[in-house]
């Protein structure tokens, strides 16, 4: 005790202001060291995300810091050992980068597609794809394309911006919140600060979700729903709104392209597309608006948004040239008119009278509670309005809607239901974050060829884009994908993240091309983030029969002892968030506010443990030493210093002022966004807690589609391109080119005829309702359960569990269930049970729950470990009492006509069906070993690992920080 | 006579546990640390914890609610565990209510916890002293910080603002403004312990939607030349003409 | 309640000594009331010697309850409060007459102080100050548990009853043997005391198992969180490794388990014995006598045990799933 008590009276107190990285969040934090060793973390109350709170994570970073299982020194896998064996032998990191370095130039030079390179929950996409980019492979993608793209796609492509990391909720000014599938979100302090501030100011909140946690505990009516059946929900909202005509017309009129006419004769090749009539004067480049309106007045086709015109949303229309059209929004009364109440009752479990009610509570809302704010501001067809409206429904989705093969056109049914309720980028409904609202789709585009790939040479487009049309896509001749991951394929053609999932599988089964080398960095895909993770692992491990492995080289950056290390030929320690720069940019996912650009940085507060090295300052050293463009000079020497000097540096063309960091831009700082590099941007972030927020005037902080004051800013800052208005697409055009090109209609690109049936299902340019794929390959007699994770909100994914404070709290799982799976299967609370599906099984333990829809089981994800990974004992909970539910989930449906090997996703966007999977609990044998199933070979600790204490009693300053942990490791 | 306490509001409180492990990383290198974790990395992890977050279902499906409880020492008034301490190392403070346990007087005897009805004090198995909530009184009186952070560092940490501290003898304090009108009300009141900490309901908010708020003038389907209900006959004028 | 082996020997021990103790000076009494004849010096002295052992080992068992025995000490503070505070100070002086007891009697130090009166007889006097100390050492004792009005098990007049009855018990259990060797002339005295003390406190004993069998608990999940509804249930506590809420307040045994530690502790403690001592005066063979101890006092072992298992602390409420 004496000790402590000296420690406090002579502590050495520094604080020092950084961002978190517990999680993709990005909270401020200010760091207090006592005597060099972490004393607390909390909230930064000036940071505008987090406002000085934390969660549990962000309160646990010490134990993070000090974790016995951090990798602390370059390891090479032993000669000899197998994969998955995880025997290492140390090496220094000269011999780590030319490994790298003879490997990854050979590549390059002959075949680069050959470098795949992935990376999991990390936000350096800015940096990574650049650098893959540079490599010019296309095999690459970061977590969104195992994540939640259906988010991404489904709303990008609807009203050019979405939820997830690009805008969200305005509680502050919303009446009513309907929340759908989602359980913590990226957004995840800032969700959990306004949504206690919009219950206090008397809002009204309601969850749909199969399950009732976290959030949704604390919503005024929770309404259980069948997993996967939104769709059939929101489209029956839709109907019910519609029938009581509680939409908001003019904003449908006005922003939408509701009242657009269609071309409704089928015998046309342009059946289904927008009808167009020439501009006389040339507004825009991408988008020219010149489609029609059947105006009322003059009840004639005219341009739309003629000034003197009042156009039908309803009725069909003959063109002079005879040609038969009609409005979109009449397309979509027409779509949704079966869709009614009682319809989706039985698809979703929910009580037509509920569905009735929740229409109508969210028309009136919309309707009868109208905001105004006395913000003058001009459209982008030069109306000026004296005033900002807005009808405050607002929602909120994310995986429960996203994860699953029908995700992306219920995500655009939600779109249309905001927006027919008029809730975009207006307050009290929907709010875009910088660099959002984008064009519909955005304008980054991958190659579409093989051409794009050549050798010694930058990657001819992006790596990952947004198709516009069929010809967009990514495909060979003959249509075959040239990514690995089979992304923007006629597969799943608007992929727009990449598909993850697959990539093991089709590189271990070389097709469509085996690969050389995989560099896998902060995403444990030996683990959660691969489906049917038993055979991954297996073909992580595969040989051929010339004993050379199926996939030849395996680098992995990870800084604690993944399952995935276990699989490595090269690993590489990264360091913590506390050891290392980072930036959270622009062109990346930054962390922007409504009410402007926010992006943030990561400045070190603790010296690296051990050899770790960022992972920037490896990509930094390869792009060097492999003499890419962009990390070099002209000469072929070294361009920067470290990544610090590479992010102040660094434009992304000669010139272009823009770079990773958008304040504090210019010579001295004094411009932002775009500017010249500032020497000191660094500096100046530190000094303002590490974040540079930009606030906009009030006019453009609203209508954004539309605002042309906005448009012209970001213009002006080089945020985007074109100030054409960016009109909500309630029907589809692009989802119908791809319709045509499958009937052969549309000139260009054709899909292989395998697949032509599928496009043309599936691309419906107004969303419908159908069952996700597994579930309609799946007899449901057999399998009749759904089967779900959830996000902990103590927990982030499978990277905490070496957490010592955070693992108390979720040191295992059970499968929630219904108590009536009980009574039927004969088990109790607590027992052992198998849940199978007809991919796997695995034994894990059943709790019962009430609050939970009987047709669905869920666990909380990622919690299972398997044996002696991070550091755990063979005996730890994690891996005898937890399970992974990925074991039950496959990452290719059965074979069908479209393919043998059909990803398990979103027939459009490639979205993992993370949550279509089906399954039966039944009791396991008395006999059976009461640990979970199946079971994995223990992993040792590798060299360079920390010492596991049995007792902890960390108290900062004594030492027993890194110093005390890595002790015992010391030669 | 101040009574420092926490008011615990369900109402929002998601369980998000961050009020545990603030506590947790604030003590354990704090005056009333250090907090052992034992077998921090092998089976059954456990260790000292001032707060802990439980969840309870109330109901059944469909209408079950998922209840998200966090408890820490509530500070009683008439606390039972401090009579019973034979060393007095269990005190409760005359100036602000707070309950403590001086270590260096515990004799690890564990009676105290015994008389605790809520279990909210736990023992450190391996200083073998009784630890508890200190409502983090080596910071809401810490002089080197600024004042908006003199609070526990669960109040401060909590996400959703759900933990308000204050003075619940003093009618005007937030604390006592939360309890007085939100319905704030204490646990087990039936031992007379009289807890300082209180815990505030859950509150539902309705929208009850008039059938006639369905009918506008405005409804723009008239616009589109349809009528919003079609009633269909017979009405009265079919059948009759007075 | 855990039940903890430390506390389990402590209060039978020290039950059982004291006990003893109250059959020598209550045999005192009677000698002096002339209802049994006079006694060796020596076995009150043996007796006493005996008595001192298990206070003395019983005051070592409590030393493993502590995490910091080497304060014990300081637990004399708070005698005005806490009736564990008042056992600390009670039971060294009670151990204390109890040696000065049996050395008294031992050095055959019998000074009249009054006259010829025995009662003023130095020995008597100082009996009759251990036997006060003795009687407030079971109501201290007792009352560490019955003041906890919670544990409503416990909270009862007859926890300190029971207490006094089964130590008094096992203490005339314990003396029958000693008599039977060193006053076998009384031997009757002593035997019929502890089957009469047995069988009372069987009554006493049965009597809290039926009221304990009756209690409502006061608190109820509802009160406990504060939420009303009948359909209440736990679904996880924030620590899935366990925690010290969940060592201390639960016996971690089964239903079954419990329920047979009551059945084995009602035949041990009080038939059993009881039996043995009547074989014991009919055969004429001591060694029932030594059985009927060590049979009653491993009876009032799982007796604790029980005692603390059935007490169900409110606090469980909170610890219920794992
Ligand atoms: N603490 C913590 N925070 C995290 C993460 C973490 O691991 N831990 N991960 C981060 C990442 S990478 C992501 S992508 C986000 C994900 O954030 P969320 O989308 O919140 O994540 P999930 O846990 O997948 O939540 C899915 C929710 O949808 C529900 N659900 C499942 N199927 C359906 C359905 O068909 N319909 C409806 N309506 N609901 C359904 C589930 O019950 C669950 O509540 O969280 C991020 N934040
Ligand atoms: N069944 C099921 N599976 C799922 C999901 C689900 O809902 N259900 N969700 C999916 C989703 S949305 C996602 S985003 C994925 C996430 O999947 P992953 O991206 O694989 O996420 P993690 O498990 O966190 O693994 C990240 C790896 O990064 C390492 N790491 C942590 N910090 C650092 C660091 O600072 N540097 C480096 N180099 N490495 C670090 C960790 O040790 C870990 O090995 O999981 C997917 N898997
Ligand atoms: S939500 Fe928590 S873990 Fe995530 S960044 Fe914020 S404090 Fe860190
Ligand atoms: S931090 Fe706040 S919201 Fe989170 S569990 Fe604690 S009280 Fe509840
Ligand atoms: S909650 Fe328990 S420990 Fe805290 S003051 Fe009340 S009785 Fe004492
Ligand atoms: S454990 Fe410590 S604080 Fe508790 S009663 Fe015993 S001495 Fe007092
Ligand atoms: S007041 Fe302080 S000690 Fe008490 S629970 Fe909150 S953080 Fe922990
Ligand atoms: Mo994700």
């Amino acid at each position: 005790m004496s000790d402590k008590t000296a420690v406090i009276e002579n502590e050495q107190i520094e604080v020092k202001k950084t961002t978190c990285y517990m999680c993709a969040c990005r909270c401020g934090i200010r760091v207090t060291l006592r005597n060099g060793e972490i004393r607390y973390i909390e909230g930064n109350p000036e940071h505008p995300l987090n406002k000085g709170v934390l969660c549990a994570k962000g309160s646990s970073g010490i134990m993070k810091q000090y974790s016995p299982a951090r990798l602390t020194k370059p390891l090479k896998r032993k000669e000899g050992s197998d994969r998955g064996a995880a025997e290492f032998e140390e090496i220094s990191w000269e011999e780590a980068f030319s490994m790298m370095e003879e490997r990854l130039k050979h590549l390059r030079a002959t075949d680069p597609k050959k470098f795949a390179l992935f990376t999991g929950r990390d936000q350096m996409q800015a940096l990574t794809g650049m650098f893959a980019k540079q490599f010019g492979t296309p095999n690459y993608a970061a977590h969104g394309g195992f994540c939640s793209v259906n988010m991404a796609a489904g709303m990008i492509y609807t009203i050019g911006g979405s939820f997830w990391e690009f805008g969200g909720p305005d509680l502050d000014r919303s009446k009513l919140f309907i929340m759908f599938g989602t359980a913590e979100d990226h957004h995840s302090n800032p969700l959990k600060i306004e949504l206690s501030k919009f219950k206090r100011d008397g809002g009204r909140f309601i969850s749909v979700n199969p399950v009732r946690t976290g959030y949704s505990a604390i919503a005024d009516q929770w309404v259980p729903i069948k997993p996967g059946t939104d769709g059939a929900l929101i489209l029956a909202l839709i109907h019910e709104i519609i029938k009581q005509g509680l939409y908001d017309r003019e904003f449908l009129v006005q922003y939408s392209n509701a009242a657009q006419l269609v071309n409704d004769d089928d015998k046309q090749d342009e059946f289904g597309l927008f009808v167009r009539t020439d501009v006389d004067e040339d507004i825009g480049v991408v988008h020219p608006q010149d489609q029609l309106w059947w105006d009322r007045k003059t009840n004639k086709a005219v341009r739309t948004h003629t000034k003197t015109a009042d156009p039908f949303l309803l009725g069909d229309f003959v063109l002079d040239d005879g040609t038969a059209v009609k409005p979109a929004f009449q397309l979509l009364v027409d779509r949704v008119k079966d869709y009614t109440p009682e319809w989706a009752s039985n698809i979703t479990g929910i009580p037509a009278d509920t569905i009735i009610e929740l229409a109508h509570e969210m028309g009136v809302v919309a309707r009868d509670d109208t905001i105004e704010l006395p913000i003058a501001w001009t459209d982008a067809w030069g109306n000026d309005h004296e005033a900002i409206t807005g009808n405050p429904v607002s929602f909120h989705a994310m995986r429960g809607l996203a994860a699953h093969s029908n995700g992306f056109q219920t995500i655009r049914a939600l779109s249309i239901l905001m927006s027919i309720l008029g809730t975009i980028d207006r307050p009290g409904g929907f709010r875009h974050k910088a660099p959002f609202p984008r064009p519909i789709p955005p304008c980054a585009k991958t190659p579409n060829g093989p051409q794009g790939v050549k050798p010694n040479s930058p990657l001819g487009g992006m790596p990952l884009g947004w198709p516009a049309d069929p010809n967009d896509l990514f495909v060979d001749d003959k249509g075959e994908p040239v990514r690995i991951d089979k992304a923007f394929s006629w597969e799943y053609p608007l992929s727009v993240h990449g598909m993850m999932h697959n990539v093991i599988t089709n590189a271990w089964r070389g097709d469509p091309y085996p690969i050389d080398t995989l560099l896998i960095f902060m995403a444990n895909m030996a683990w959660n983030s691969s489906m049917n993770t038993v055979s991954v692992r297996e073909m992580l491990n595969d040989k051929h029969e010339d004993g050379e492995y199926k996939i030849p080289f395996i680098i992995v950056c990870d800084a604690f002892q993944s399952e995935m290390v276990a699989f490595a030929d090269l690993v590489l320690p990264d360091t913590t968030y506390l050891e290392r720069h980072d930036v959270m940019s622009m062109l990346d996912r930054p962390i922007s506010e409504f009410d402007g650009p926010v992006d943030s940085v990561r400045i070190p507060v603790l010296p690296p443990t051990g050899e770790c090295k960022p992972f920037q300052e490896v990509i930094i050293e390869l792009g060097a030493r492999l003499g890419l463009p962009a990390f070099t000079n002209e000469d072929g020497t070294r361009k920067y210093r470290d990544y610090p000097d590479f992010v102040v540096n660094h434009e992304t063309e000669k010139g272009s002022g823009i770079g990773f960091l958008a304040g504090w831009r210019g010579k001295s700082g004094e411009k932002f966004l775009q500017g010249e590099p500032n020497p000191n941007q660094w500096e100046m972030y530190e000094k303002n807690n590490c974040v540079f927020h930009y606030e906009m005037p009030k006019s453009y902080q609203y209508m954004r589609n539309w605002n042309k004051g906005y448009l012209l800013w970001a213009q002006k800052h080089h945020m985007t391109r074109y100030t054409d208005p960016i009109n909500i697409h309630i029907y589809s055009e692009v989802l119908q080119k791809f319709r045509l090109s499958a009937q052969g209609k549309y000139p260009g690109k054709q899909p292989p005829d395998r697949l032509r049936k599928r496009i043309e299902t599936y691309f419906d340019p107004l969303p419908f309702y159908y069952e996700p794929l597994e579930g309609q390959l799946t007899d449901k007699h057999k399998y009749p359960l759904n089967a779900i994770t959830q996000r902990p909100m103590a927990m982030y994914h499978s990277w905490d569990s070496q957490n010592a404070w955070l693992r108390p709290i979720h040191a295992h799982n059970y499968l929630y269930m219904s108590p009536k799976l009980g009574v039927e299967g004969g088990f109790n609370d607590g027992d052992w049970v198998w849940v199978e599906s007809m991919h796997g099984k695995v034994r894990c333990m059943c709790r019962f729950s009430e609050t939970v829809e009987p047709g669905t089981v869920w666990t909380w994800n990622a919690i299972g470990k398997a044996a002696g990974a991070w550091n755990l004992t063979a005996e730890a909970n994690e891996s005898k009492k937890g399970f992974l539910l990925n074991h039950l989930i496959s990452e290719e449906l059965p074979k069908m006509d479209e393919g043998d090997h059909i990803s398990n996703s979103d027939p459009i966007t490639g979205q993992a069906g993370w949550y279509d999977v089906r399954v039966k609990v039944y009791k396991a044998g008395p006999d059976e070993e009461k640990v979970t199933s199946p079971q994995f070979s223990v992993m040792n600790p590798v060299p360079g690992e920390g010492v596991r204490k049995s007792v902890l009693r960390y108290f900062a300053g004594l030492g027993g920080g890194s110093k005390g942990l890595f002790k015992g490791n010391k030669k | 006579m101040t009574q420092l306490a926490l008011v615990i509001d369900l109402n929002v409180c998601v369980g998000c546990h961050a009020c545990v492990t603030s506590c947790k990383q604030w003590n354990t290198s704090g005056s009333a640390g250090s907090m052992t974790d034992q077998r921090p990395y092998d089976k059954d992890p456990t260790g000292t914890f001032f707060n802990r977050v439980q969840s309870f279902e109330v109901g059944e499906f469909p209408s079950a609610e998922m209840m998200h409880f966090p408890k820490s020492c509530l500070h009683c008034e008439d606390a039972p565990c401090v009579p019973v301490c034979p060393t007095g190392a269990s005190y409760k403070r005359e100036e602000d209510g707070i309950v403590l346990v001086d270590y260096d007087k515990c004799i690890g005897c564990k009676y105290c916890s015994w008389a605790c009805p809520y279990g909210a004090r736990e023992f450190d198995e391996v200083e073998k002293v009784m630890k508890k909530c200190t409502l983090c009184v080596d910071r809401v009186y810490n002089m080197n910080l600024p004042e908006s952070e003199r609070k526990p560092a669960c109040v401060i940490s909590c996400p959703t603002s759900a933990r308000i501290f204050g003075d619940v003898h003093d009618p005007d304090s937030d604390a006592s403004v939360a309890i007085r009108e939100s319905g704030g009300y204490a646990l087990m009141p039936e031992w007379g312990t009289q807890p300082a900490n209180h815990y505030l309901p859950r509150r539902k908010n309705k929208r009850h939607i008039h059938e006639d708020e369905l009918v506008r003038v405005d409804n723009p389907l008239k616009k589109e030349g349809e009528s919003q209900t079609d009633q269909g006959g017979p009405f009265l004028e079919d059948v009759t003409s007075w | 309640m855990h039940p903890a082996f430390s506390v389990i020997f402590l209060t039978t021990l020290i039950g059982a000594g004291q006990g003893l103790f109250l059959a020598l000076f209550f045999s005192q009494v009677s000698v002096v009331t002339n209802l049994i004849p006079q006694q060796d010096s020596h076995f009150y002295a043996v007796g006493s010697l005996i008595s001192v052992l298990f206070l003395v080992v019983g005051l070592f068992a409590s030393f493993f309850h502590l995490g910091h025995p080497e304060r014990a000490w300081r637990s004399a503070a708070m005698w005005r409060t806490s009736w564990l505070s008042r056992e600390v100070i009670v039971l060294p002086m009670f151990t204390l007459t109890v040696i000065i007891y049996g050395a008294l009697h031992y050095f055959g130090f019998h000074k009249n102080l009054v006259g010829a009166n025995p009662v003023s007889d130095v020995t008597f006097i100082v009996g009759a100050i251990g036997a006060v100390l003795c009687f407030a050492l079971f109501i201290c004792t007792g009352m560490i548990y019955a003041c906890l009005k919670f544990l409503q098990e416990w909270h009862t007049v007859l926890t300190p009853i029971n207490f006094t009855l089964l130590g008094m018990a096992s203490g005339y259990m314990l003396v029958t043997p000693l008599a039977n060797f060193s006053v076998p002339g009384n031997l009757n005295y002593y035997a019929d005391t502890a089957i009469i003390l047995t069988f009372i406190a069987f009554i006493f004993r049965v009597a809290s198992l039926v009221r304990n069998r009756r209690l409502k608990p006061k608190s109820t999940l509802q009160s406990a969180i504060g939420v009303r509804h009948s359909n209440i249930q736990q679904k996880a506590q924030g620590a899935m490794g366990g925690s010290f809420n969940t060592r201390e307040f639960f016996h971690g045994k089964s239903a079954v388990f419990v329920k047979n530690v009551k059945w084995i502790f009602l035949v041990l403690t009080f038939p059993l014995p009881a039996l043995l001592v009547v074989i014991g005066l009919v055969s004429d063979l001591s060694y029932f006598f030594y059985m009927a101890f060590i049979l009653q006092y491993i009876g009032l072992l799982a007796e604790r045990w029980f005692f603390f298992a059935q007490a169900n602390h409110p606090q469980n409420l909170y610890y219920q799933t794992i």
